[in-house]
């Protein structure tokens, strides 16, 4: 049944009203928790006459009742302004992010990549061979990326190939070579998760009647697998990928932090450290907004994989 | 269900080599990292002159970049990284089979209310959320112990803010298996006898649907531990959980990473953090595979 237009269209826009919805209690619910929280951006520094901190709150717009300050960030954010770091003085948010944030999502969509490629053929070939070596092995190694990560493989990794074997970099941001092995580490775990869930779903489908039947019109075992079964099979990690992208995003900072690589990671953490509240609240947006409209597209995604889905939501 | 004597799930559990090894590991880790601390000489937690030490037999794990023993330091944090890890899960537990038992048992409307914004929790970054909350929080709570005198909880504010955080974020899988279960018991007839006994919902949810649902939750708490430690780890190894003196294990892999260098290698740092990580997180994920294969009525 193939879903109508119109429909198509209403469900869009509600799924749009809740992203904003979505959003804006994000935006809220961290400028809440930033400016509550006790201690002002300006008090680690030595301390300030009280004319050049009222003028400096002023810079910042950091002055007048919470409701005003809330308010009148809404009113930014709305018009694209992220406003100014206060730790980076002269640097607008929107500036460092606008530098590191390409690098970040460099890693994490290379990073997309191998969960998902690797994670899927792992998965079928576990699937293919179930119940023999080839799947024992598969599922042991999975369960070994799961159980450890990033931070106890990361340091061991360097240790090995950079340190020992001089194979690649230690860290820094440069070439395809700096970017092998943070991409790696960064995946393996979702690799594992996918390979599960591939697995899983690559066994049920097996079973069914139309593989039987396209076996016996005599097609090759690898056409099965990959034209007809992999299209039904694959949906289950079609609808993790959401979850998916919100973990590798996560999972980024760590790396970025193991590997020196300059990203918005070291920036968020960074922020927090520093009481840098705008480029903490914008870091967060930024990423929360990436996700919620990643989710919307990988819904739409599995809605047009599989018409057989009822949109409701 | 009447086969003769079927085995109970603790009986099927000791069958399993795997199983067998994961609980000696696991006590054997945690019975050391309680006790060991008590029989090393005061000196060895201390800072000292002996920078970076290689192991030897004074020192097996070597010593750090402030001269203290490696090896106290590792059991120390692991110490740290049970506690927080078991306590978080158990805040978990407690909040994701509350909303679970409430979503599965009220059904339609608020059911998949509930479920749309676990739902948006899941494909949020909840660990950076955590963070911005932590810090938010920990001055509070530090202002208000120290106002009260409570000493302990101004040393240990940090940890205790941890476990509730993460308790916080880790409940989401709890409450959609649950949730689960719930559904799947509440058409069942003694629930429905129990209504029609005229049992208040409150009572039929602790009553009656509770205990049905122990093994799951024992289960889904195996699990949820190792996770736990993993974003305690996380945090702490950017800087933002444990802070110094204390140490957990993420906090010593991080001072270890940080004193990669080309020139000199401290191997030792990585190197013995990381094992112990390791072996405490692939022990509690092998069993905790193996207590759902044990309690999973298909096999």
């Amino acid at each position: 049944m193939a879903v109508s237009a119109a429909f198509m269209v209403a469900y869009l826009l509600r799924r749009l009203v809740a992203l904003g919805v979505v959003l804006f209690c994000v935006v809220s619910a961290t400028f809440f928790l930033i400016r509550l929280s006790p201690g002002g951006p300006f008090d680690a520094e030595r301390k300030l006459p009280p004319a050049i901190e009222k003028q400096l709150l002023a810079k910042y717009k950091l002055d007048g009742s919470l409701w005003q300050q809330y308010s009148g960030y809404l009113g930014d954010l709305v018009r694209g302004d992220l406003r100014l770091s206060t730790k980076y003085r002269n640097r607008s948010v929107n500036e460092i992010l606008a530098q590191t944030l390409p690098v970040t999502l460099a890693l994490g969509a290379a990073a997309f990549l191998v969960a998902t490629l690797a994670g899927v053929w792992l998965g079928t070939f576990a699937a293919t061979h179930h119940g023999r070596l080839g799947d024992t092995g598969a599922m042991l190694a999975a369960l070994l990326a799961i159980s450890l990560p990033s931070f106890v493989i990361g340091p061991l990794a360097i240790l090995i190939f950079a340190l020992w074997l001089g194979w690649l970099p230690v860290g820094g941001w440069g070439g395809l070579s700096h970017l092998i092995l943070p991409a790696l580490i960064l995946a393996a775990p979702y690799v594992a998760t996918i390979a599960r869930l591939m697995r899983g779903s690559m066994l049920e489908t097996l079973n069914q009647d139309f593989v039987r039947t396209a076996r016996a019109k005599g097609l090759r075992e690898n056409v099965v697998l990959y034209r007809h079964a992999l299209r039904l099979a694959i949906l289950p990690v079609i609808s993790y990928l959401g979850p998916l992208a919100a973990n590798l995003l996560t999972g980024s900072i760590v790396v970025e932090t193991i590997f020196n690589i300059p990203g918005a990671g070291g920036f968020f953490v960074n922020s927090i450290l520093n009481r840098d509240g705008f480029l903490l609240g914008g870091v967060v947006i930024v990423y929360c907004a990436l996700l919620v409209v990643l989710n919307l597209v990988v819904d739409l995604a599995y809605t047009v994989l599989d018409r057989r889905i009822q949109l409701d939501g | 269900m009447d086969n003769p004597a079927p085995l109970t799930p603790i009986q099927r559990l000791g069958r399993k080599p795997v199983a067998v090894v994961c609980v000696a590991i696991l006590t054997a880790l945690a019975l050391t990292a309680i006790f060991a601390p008590l029989f090393f000489p005061a000196a060895y937690a201390v800072p000292s002159p002996l920078q970076y030490a290689p192991p030897s037999w004074a020192h097996p794990f070597g010593t750090d970049l402030n001269g203290r023993d490696l090896l106290l330091r590792v059991l120390m944090g692991t110490r740290v990284s049970l506690i927080v890890g078991i306590c978080g899960a158990v805040v978990s537990l407690v909040i994701g089979t509350a909303y679970g038992l409430v979503s599965g048992y009220a059904g339609g409307r608020i059911d998949g209310s509930m479920m749309r914004l676990v739902d948006i929790l899941y494909s949020i970054p909840r660990l950076i959320f955590i963070l911005v909350l932590i810090n938010a929080f920990n001055r509070s709570l530090q202002n208000f112990a120290a106002a009260h005198d409570w000493q302990t909880l101004v040393d240990y504010s940090s940890i205790v803010i941890l476990v509730f955080s993460l308790g916080i974020i880790e409940w989401l899988t709890m409450a959609r298996i649950v949730r689960g279960q719930v559904l799947a018991l509440k058409s069942r007839q003694f629930v429905t006898a129990a209504r029609a006994l005229g049992q208040s919902h409150l009572k039929i949810l602790l009553r009656h649907l509770l205990p049905n649902l122990l093994g799951v939750i024992i289960i889904y708490l195996t699990l949820t531990i190792p996770a736990v430690i993993i974003d305690e780890s996380f945090l702490s190894f950017l800087g933002l959980g444990i802070q110094a003196p204390h140490a957990s294990l993420g906090s010593l892999l991080a001072d270890g990473a940080a004193a990669i260098n080309p020139l000199r290698n401290l191997w030792w740092t990585i190197v013995f953090p990381s094992a112990v990580m390791a072996l405490t997180l692939l022990a509690l994920n092998f069993l905790g595979d193996a207590l759902r294969d044990a309690l999973d009525p298909r096999r």
